[in-house]
């Protein structure tokens, strides 16, 4: 396949990404760059000073809402994209409506209860469609450590499983944006293996 | 018994252990993670009535806060 062949097949599919934060901004704009056709974004966030350390903005955007500002610097990479964003807190029940025709979603949350819980939902509620979860990836070195792990058909964990955020191990550009950049090449792995016949049905 | 555990072989004592017995037995004492038997999800409120079997594919995934 050529180049011009990818990013046409990788246009007719539509990813979901759960969170604008580190791993949600950088895996975006990776997917805006390869292609993907559409992204559905969901934050609540505004953004912070001090969130410019590892997330795909700028300081002219901090204060304004991350998926405002997401929806921003995609059209900058691609305008041929298209967005979705919602500006509101996922849930068991709002997951499976905002989430609701995406062919893989991308699980980018920073807090651990919280990728539990859309693990939990998009496992029952939407059998069949491939979530991508970051976990591990705080502090710096040993990247080695960072890979893709597939669980099944349906589950794929990227980072190191064993690196929680804390004040030794803060969250830094490097290590963020490489498992976010895995999840990336995860959904994209995933997507050219979908035939394009599947758009025929 | 003979389990698949994170895709590699386990020998286990008796011929069941609950999720629960499990975790204790391999001193898995991290909080957050996610277990799928066979490919079904085990929900938390189910670790203790929930059996492993001989030959049942146990995969389990750490959840870390960050990102």
């Amino acid at each position: 396949m050529r180049s011009s062949d990818i990013r046409n097949h990788l246009s007719r599919f539509r990813v979901g990404i759960a969170g604008a934060g580190g791993l949600g901004s950088n895996c975006a704009a990776a997917l805006a760059r390869s292609g993907v056709g559409t992204l559905v974004i969901c934050d609540y966030d505004v953004i912070e000073p001090a969130n410019l350390s590892r997330q795909s903005y700028f300081t002219n955007q901090v204060g304004t809402l991350k998926t405002i500002a997401l929806k921003e610097n995609i059209a900058r990479i691609n305008p041929d994209i298209i967005v979705l964003a919602y500006t509101e807190k996922l849930t068991r029940t709002n997951i499976p409506k905002i989430y609701s025709g995406c062919d893989i979603i991308v699980e980018a949350f920073d807090r651990d209860d919280m990728k539990e819980m859309i693990i939990e939902t998009v496992q029952s509620e939407m059998p069949g469609v491939p979530l991508i979860v970051g976990s591990g990836v705080a502090g710096w070195g040993n990247t080695d450590s960072i890979r893709c792990r597939k669980i099944d058909d349906t589950l794929y964990v990227c980072g190191d499983e064993s690196t929680e955020v804390s004040e030794e191990h803060p969250l830094m550009a490097p290590r963020v944006g490489i498992a976010a950049n895995m999840q990336a090449d995860t959904v994209v792995e995933l997507l050219m293996k979908k035939s394009s016949d599947y758009f025929r049905l | 018994m003979k389990i698949i555990l994170n895709n590699r072989e386990e020998m286990l004592p008796g011929e069941t252990l609950t999720v629960s017995e499990m975790l204790l037995l391999k001193k898995f004492s991290f909080k957050m993670r996610i277990i799928k038997i066979n490919g079904v999800l085990v929900p938390k409120d189910k670790y203790d009535s929930t059996l492993i079997k001989e030959g049942d594919n146990v995969q389990m995934l750490y959840l870390m806060s960050g990102g």
